[in-house]
């Protein structure tokens, strides 16, 4: 039997004498799409932190296709998209896809393929601070996506983003997701994260308060997770 | 080969970056010059006092310059949270620190090649009787300014104060590297036959950068992922 796409074993984090996260276990299969949920300081982050490699475990461990999360290989196959977009103000569109292409090994061809997938071609060589905000956002998930990854973490994906770009973002992961790709993303927009979820995982306060496949309710009514499984419930 | 790969793509970005905004080579640059041009004048200095300390001068126009391109060094990470792309993607902490180590490096030495000729006329010095072993000594240097530089800025990065904290951590440590440089450049500036001891600090500054070197680039993932 293969190793989990991601599988949270125990995972403890303090920061100081406060724990972030508390005991979060579970498993995740490969092409799934998990909705992390939580209030505002559940752990959310701090969790996709851990996964993506930016941060350790005070206790337990996170492990990404069976290998260590630090393990260059398994960071290869990670893409991360977080609260901010990650790119170089003074550096054009074409020149933060072509850094962040040489350190996974991706060629000029794909980075051009990618200004055109975001609709960015026609500014690809102006410097990004002179973007739009929605430009910056979809550049960022030029950014996220550029290397193939076949885990992406994706952090809030959907604030700030205008109508075009929510469509844009959610059609390239519709189709991450068609093929076998694993997404974890944390928000605070459920009806947008239960269309795109397999399974769904609710922080509150660090812990794992659910985890299991999305519903129908879930689906139906934006409410039902919080106020059944919420600390109110 | 991987490692090397990507600690050449942070350079490079690093570079670039750099040559666009010119936050720290202004600043840097205008420094140094402001600064051997004030010495100058307040002291007025004949041949034999620029022989005992000429090389203390310049270095200590160095290390206050490079403490102002260090400090920028993983700050330049911070805006729109690029850190955590890094740190995130395939690139080792030790290639991360490389990248940005031989960036400062660069800045660095690019900075005081364009001093040594202002030094040499205001303080009238004919510097170049050794170009190239100056030259040598010079890299020495600025490489143990900015690999300590570079593993400080990497470790004050998410600090408040880090503008304060840096140079009060970098400082101390620098001191048997900035010695044996001082001493190096003296005698290097006046074209005097080599002393006897010049490769007992030559041997301590090749070995500061050795230990270093291979100490920042062991910690650095650890500094790195918190």
């Amino acid at each position: 039997m293969s190793a989990p796409a991601v599988a949270a074993a125990g995972v403890w984090k303090y920061f100081g004498d406060y724990p972030a996260l508390r005991d979060v276990r579970f498993d995740l299969g490969a092409g799934e799409c998990l909705a992390l949920l939580g209030r505002n300081g559940a752990g959310k982050t701090t969790l996709l932190r851990i996964m993506g490699g930016l941060s350790g475990t005070s206790k337990g461990d996170v492990l990404i296709d069976g290998c260590a999360v630090r393990a260059s290989e398994t960071r290869a196959r990670i893409g991360w998209l977080g609260h901010s977009i990650g790119l170089y103000d003074e550096l054009t569109a074409r020149e933060n896809l072509r850094t962040f292409g040489r350190l996974y090994g991706v060629t000029a061809a794909t980075v051009s393929e990618w200004l055109q997938r975001v609709n960015l071609t026609h500014v690809a060589d102006a410097p990004v601070r002179e973007y739009s905000r929605g430009m910056r956002q979809r550049l960022a998930v030029a950014r996220a996506f550029l290397h193939g990854p076949r885990l992406l973490l994706l952090d809030e994906p959907f604030t700030s983003l205008d109508d075009k770009a929510i469509a844009l973002l959610q059609g390239l992961l519709t189709a991450a997701r068609a093929e076998g790709v694993t997404i974890i993303l944390s928000t605070h927009q459920i009806r947008e994260a239960m269309e795109l979820a397999s399974f769904v995982a609710l922080l509150d306060r660090g812990k794992l308060a659910h985890f299991g496949e999305r519903t129908a309710e879930m689906l139906n009514d934006p409410g039902y997770l919080y106020r059944t499984f919420g600390s109110a419930a | 080969m991987t490692m090397l790969r990507h600690a050449a793509a942070i350079a490079a970005k690093d570079l670039r970056s750099e040559f666009r905004t010119k936050e720290s080579i202004n600043s840097t640059l205008s420094f140094s010059v402001v600064i051997l041009l004030l010495f100058s004048f307040a002291f007025d200095p004949s041949p034999d006092m620029i022989a005992e300390f000429g090389g203390g001068l310049l270095w200590m126009v160095f290390a206050f310059a490079g403490a102002l391109i260090v400090n920028r060094s993983f700050a330049r990470e911070l805006p729109n949270d690029c850190i955590d792309v890094l740190v995130a993607s395939p690139a080792s902490g030790a290639s991360l620190f490389l990248g940005k180590a031989v960036a400062c490096f660069v800045l660095l030495f690019g900075i005081e090649c364009i001093c040594l000729p202002v030094f040499g006329i205001f303080y009238n010095i004919t510097w170049w009787r050794s170009l190239w072993a100056l030259l040598g000594v010079l890299a020495l240097g600025t490489w143990a300014l900015a690999c300590v530089g570079t593993f400080f800025s990497a470790l004050t990065v998410n600090l408040r104060l880090r503008e304060l904290m840096l140079p009060m951590l970098l400082y101390p440590m620098l001191i048997p590297a900035l010695l044996s440089v001082m001493m190096l450049t003296n005698t290097l500036l006046t074209g005097q036959a080599l002393p006897p001891d010049f490769s007992v600090w030559l041997r301590l500054l090749v070995g500061f950068n050795i230990m270093f070197t291979t100490l920042s680039v062991y910690l650095a993932e650890t500094i790195l992922v918190r």
